[in-house]
């Protein structure tokens, strides 16, 4: 009881429930009202994102300039990416983060209350300040996510310099996240809950965590170097100057390597509640989950210039980055059998977070097939940067990331709201879901291998067909996210009332309090066995 | 609950304090370190790159040629190819003399570049030598050479500008032929 | 508007105006037409085939458990949650897997390193957004832009069957030669690639590569800028002619030949309507990517031509030429001085102060631009022959 009203300060007289109005959320410290505004903020983002997607799309439904002119493109591409990855798929996993760890090692709150409200509010100033660049003279960013110099630094739009401050904001508010959750998990856990007694998604996302400490402040010294480059003088990436434009890649890569599992690893572990919830089976090798997603996130910085095969590096390095690539698969391949045995004799049911997570071993591995075709140096030389690889980021990204997601809102949106949601349109979102995204992304397989590069508005004849069928795929994919909407909003406002553990198999200390979470939850720790 | 089992607890509730609190610090020190490691691999790189000759960067700095040391190996004969590229915006003409030349290794081999800047704006240019094969780059070395500074040109001005290379006698074997490219880009913003 | 309308219904009426044949259905990477790009391809396949077994077992052994154990088939959970030897046997077998995979790849990425021996060597420049050719030792050098119409890009005109892959100039290369290509660019970062001849390397301003290819069939093999460079990234395609030897050899004396009427060109006396026709091909092919086919530009980035101080004022003929030999720094606007000839220029420029009712009657002359370059100064030739204004008017 003391650790609850001590995270809240001064505000004691809010320890039994919400303050009201909107002072409430800008001033709140409460890790389930943060967690909620966490979630809501990335899905307007992930609706955004999306809406670019579509512009893209509906661009490249046939060959020739129809919609928007290149140049445009150009930014749907670079914010769509931006916006997916910095708005929509991180915040929602430190929303996720903020309403289960605590809920799920038996803490009253997050460790740093306040700094989690500033690292939440950071972040609508971001987008917001990234967004506008959209309508500056010269427009927004135009240099794809990756942002190579000297294209992002000698020849950007005028408004890059708003970009990188964009950035900065999106990576501090990453880091204090990351900082406070890495604070919470290991100071914060109720007595009896050992390390390896946590669930499995308190786990990844400590590691997670720590991935995002390690690789934030070095995207946050590339962007820092390209604002010195463009208003300062310096020639860290430009060859003139004495830089050199491939250190660039050196750099982001740096970052942007462990950057993809800091989007995949909480959502192994939130597939490694949700599977063995519905198999009516702890999950098969608790250990080893652990150890493969450890090595992964070490090997994660090590693999870093497979993204520059054809960049011109010596052979050895290219062997050397090769050989570590192909190393991922061993442990994302125990993972992987890890489910399927979990599932093996189990005794399931197939309520829509399992689907999700089905779905998510499926499609997740055919990503990481791919992922280890690219990975072979010499055929990347044909692969990269095809659409190949936009296929390839998108079977691991949309099922690994999104789905996941969808997985755990549904599974734990009893707990948040006390109502369960509707099975019948929840289950139409995950089969209209499913077959809009391997419509959108398989052909994109097919138009990468026959040479289709990626980042282009118009295309070769030969591409017309699959990109036809990939936009009809990705208009259902969009517009189906508005019955996910739906379903959030009618499970709020009403529904059958659900139980504390409204999964039979499911297991873990947030079903040990009613649903819906009262306000403050473990205020005494918990007892773990 | 007993007046020491409160005790206890809160002194337990200070320690899990203090101790999120050190979490918290020697976190916040892990990200400015690798703020700062962002910047360490600038000079980390260069030397990286020195080292392996990835990106054919060449040394900076001239290399000392001692005539007495150097003994021609005549039994090679090796092929310099010399081709220059304009970065866009720089107008400058600017070509190699003679598009190859074949040294023995350890042996001199001398040329001339000319550059001209046909604008009525005195300019300042930078070339920026660039090796393949990579694995050449430290054997090819520049004992005199334009892109060791900056180059100014008056307006209409033309300048032929020395180079003088040695081809190191432990050049591997397979090597026979070398290709020195130089990009002259336009600096004059950067002075 | 109306011109968006007209797409969006062809949009929506989802026609293709291509017809359809199996190309458009390929599904597959090329086998290409060299050795490399043999080995690369049988790489490709092995390791699909091999993900594909792993799939269909793993694949398999899932979707039998979620037809035979689920609780409606009143399965009974069994109760097993570690195994050490599954998970050794689950780790150590994908590896061994990877370490197979590993000894061809490894063989055919030492053999893409070795550019050893090569016959010919060409220099490939990417510029935004086209390729330079440049023959080293040849003293044959030439630009190779997209020939796409423009029509076909806006859905005016019904696309041909190479839209967006086909070049004014292709490079041309003989058969059964080793062909070494030095990639560098002279902006920003591009990437040549030619899918059949499985070469692709990013073009990087200020640092060499090195890649080669060695064809063994004649033919066209048709490729794309693989990098994110800018606007145009999408139409800076890449067409290679593999040609037998002495076919190379004969198109290699015939393009000497051709510079040196290029270079006599500029000597000849131009008359303002030779002057304008060649003006519009050359402003079409070069200038209207950014500046547009009506002179509209696409203003802030790209200014508009039509009605502009610099092409309309009699006092800035200087700055106008100054400004397409040297180009803007800081901007898009490159510099032509080595990209154009002294032909070319000076028909753009007389294009523009004459073109879309920019009516200035004032013409510059090949000479006049050598001059320029020769000196930076422009000094009007005296003895050319300038329209009278009258006649402009009708132009």
């Amino acid at each position: 009881m003391t650790s609850a009203t001590d995270t809240h300060g001064g505000h004691d007289d809010h320890a039994h429930g919400p303050a009201k109005g909107l002072m409430r959320w800008v001033l709140t410290t409460n890790h389930k009202d943060i967690g909620s505004m966490y979630l809501w903020f990335s899905f307007i983002m992930f609706l955004t994102g999306g809406a670019m997607a579509m512009i893209i799309r509906a661009e490249l439904f046939q060959p020739g300039l129809h919609i928007v002119e290149p140049a445009f493109f150009n930014q749907m591409t670079t914010m769509h990416g931006l916006i997916m990855v910095f708005g929509a798929v991180m915040p929602a996993f430190v929303g996720l983060a903020n309403w289960m760890i605590p809920m799920q090692i038996g803490a009253p709150d997050m460790a740093m209350p306040r700094m989690n409200n500033w690292s939440f509010w950071i972040l609508p100033f971001a987008a917001v300040m990234l967004i506008s660049t959209l309508f500056m003279e010269g427009g927004g960013p135009n240099f794809g996510w990756t942002f190579y110099a000297p294209l992002s630094t000698d020849y950007s739009p005028p408004s890059t310099t708003f970009f990188i401050f964009a950035i900065h904001m999106l990576g501090i508010s990453s880091i204090m996240g990351a900082i406070n959750i890495i604070a919470t998990i290991l100071n914060l856990r109720a007595p009896g809950m050992t390390m390896m007694k946590m669930p499995l998604f308190v786990w990844t996302w400590l590691i997670t965590a720590y991935l995002l400490i390690a690789v934030m402040p070095v995207l946050a010294g590339a962007v820092t170097m390209m604002l010195l480059d463009i208003h300062f003088g310096t020639s860290f990436f430009n060859a003139g100057g004495g830089g050199d434009p491939v250190l660039f890649q050196h750099i982001f890569w740096f970052f942007g390597h462990p950057e993809v599992y800091i989007m995949i690893l909480p959502s192994f572990g939130i597939v490694s509640a949700i599977i063995p919830a519905f198999a009516r089976k702890g999950l098969f090798g608790y250990t080893s989950m652990v150890y493969a997603t450890a090595s992964i996130a070490f090997l994660s910085f090590i693999v870093w210039a497979h993204h520059m095969f054809t960049v011109g590096i010596p052979l050895i390095g290219e062997l050397f980055f090769m050989y570590a690539t192909m190393l991922i698969a061993v442990p994302t391949g125990v993972k992987v059998f890890n489910w399927v045995t979990t599932m093996f004799r189990g005794s399931m049911t197939f309520e829509t977070p399992m689907l999700f997570s089905i779905a998510f071993v499926v499609l997740f591995t055919i990503g990481g097939f791919s992922g280890l075709m690219l990975s072979i140096a010499p055929a990347d030389f044909q692969y990269h940067d095809t659409y190949f690889v936009v296929a390839h980021f998108h079977y691991v990204l949309v099922p690994g990331a999104i789905f996941a997601i969808f997985a755990a809102c549904y599974y734990w949106l009893p707990k948040w709201t006390g109502h369960m949601y509707d099975e019948t349109l929840a289950k139409t979102h995950f089969w209209l879901s499913f077959i809009g995204m391997n419509l959108t992304f398989f052909p994109m397989h097919f138009v990468g291998l026959a040479g289709m590069p990626r980042r282009i508005p118009d295309y070769a004849l030969q591409f017309a067909n699959f990109n036809e069928i990939s936009s009809v795929g990705g208009f259902l994919f969009g517009t189906t996210q508005f019955l996910f909407l739906f379903i959030i909003i009618k499970c709020i406002r009403g529904g059958e009332k659900a139980p504390a553990k409204p999964w039979e198999g499911a297991e873990g200390l947030e079903w040990s309090v009613p649903s819906p979470a009262p306000y403050h939850t473990f205020t005494t720790p918990p007892d773990v066995k | 609950m007993s007046q020491s089992d409160k005790g206890e607890s809160d002194q337990k509730t200070l320690s899990v304090a203090q101790s999120a609190r050190r979490t918290v610090i020697r976190s916040i020190l892990v990200a400015i370190g690798m703020f700062g490691f962002g910047f360490a691999m600038v000079p980390l790189y260069n030397v990286f790159c020195q080292v392996t000759g990835l990106n054919g960067k060449t040394d900076p700095d001239p290399y000392l040629y001692k005539a007495a040391e150097a003994k021609a190996d005549t039994s090679r004969d090796i092929k310099v190819q010399f081709v220059a590229t304009r970065n866009a915006g720089m107008s400058w003409s600017f070509t190699p003399s003679t598009p190859q030349v074949t040294v023995h290794p350890g042996e001199p081999g001398v040329l001339n570049f000319v550059v001209k800047n046909p604008t009525d704006k005195p300019m300042v240019g930078q070339a920026i030598p660039s090796v393949t094969p990579f694995e050449a780059t430290n054997f090819l070395h520049k004992v005199e050479c334009f892109c060791f500074t900056t180059q100014t040109l008056q307006p209409g001005e033309e300048r032929i500008m020395p180079l003088r290379i040695i081809v190191d006698q432990e050049l591997p074997k397979h090597i026979k032929k070398l290709t020195l490219s130089y990009t002259l880009f336009d600096v004059t913003h950067l002075q | 508007m109306r011109q968006q309308a007209r797409s969006l219904f062809l949009l929506l009426a989802g026609s293709t105006a291509s017809g359809s044949s199996l190309a458009e259905w390929e599904v597959n990477m090329t086998e290409g037409v060299t050795a490399v790009s043999r080995n690369i391809y049988g790489l490709h396949m092995t390791i699909l085939m091999i993900c594909v077994v792993i799939g269909v077992i793993v694949f398999g052994v899932m979707f039998y458990s979620i037809f035979k154990h689920r609780k409606s088939k009143g399965a009974v959970p069994q109760q097993f949650h570690e195994s050490t030897l599954v998970e050794i046997a689950w780790t150590s077998i994908p590896f061994l897997i990877l370490v197979l995979m590993a000894i061809p790849a490894t063989k055919t990425l030492v053999d893409i390193y070795n550019t050893d021996e090569a016959d010919i060597d060409i220099k490939i420049t990417g510029y935004q957004w086209k390729w330079q050719y440049e023959y080293v030792g040849e003293d044959v050098s030439f630009f190779s832009n997209l020939s796409t119409p423009r029509e076909e890009v806006t859905n005016v005109r019904t696309k041909n069957p190479n839209y967006l892959l086909e070049v004014d100039e292709p490079l041309v290369i003989p058969v059964g030669k080793k062909v070494r290509f030095l990639v560098t660019a002279a902006d920003v970062i591009h990437s040549w690639w030619v899918p059949a001849l499985a070469v692709k390397r990013d073009a990087i301003p200020g640092f060499i590569n090195e890649a080669w290819t060695n064809i063994d069939v004649p033919g066209t093999y048709r490729g794309q800028c693989a990098e994110l460079c800018g606007k145009d990234h999408g139409y800076m395609p890449i067409v290679v002619e593999a040609k037998s030897e002495a076919d190379y050899e004969a198109w290699l004396v015939a393009k000497k030949e051709e510079a040196e009427k290029e270079r006599e060109l500029t000597d000849k006396v131009w008359s303002m309507e030779e002057l304008m026709a060649r003006g519009e091909q050359t402003y079409n092919k070069v200038c209207a990517v950014c500046h547009q086919v009506n002179g509209t530009g696409m203003p802030p980035l790209f200014p508009a031509l039509k009605g502009s101080a610099m092409a309309t004022e009699a006092s800035q003929i200087a700055a106008h030429v100054d400004i397409v030999v040297n180009g803007k720094k800081g901007t898009a606007m490159q510099s032509f001085a080595n990209q154009l000839s002294e032909v070319d220029i000076a028909a753009v420029v007389t294009y523009e102060r004459n073109a879309w009712g920019n009516n200035t009657g004032e013409m510059v002359t090949p000479k006049e631009v050598m001059e320029y370059k020769k000196t930076g100064k422009y000094v009007e030739e005296t003895a050319k022959q300038a329209m009278p204004a009258k006649q402009q008017a009708s132009l």
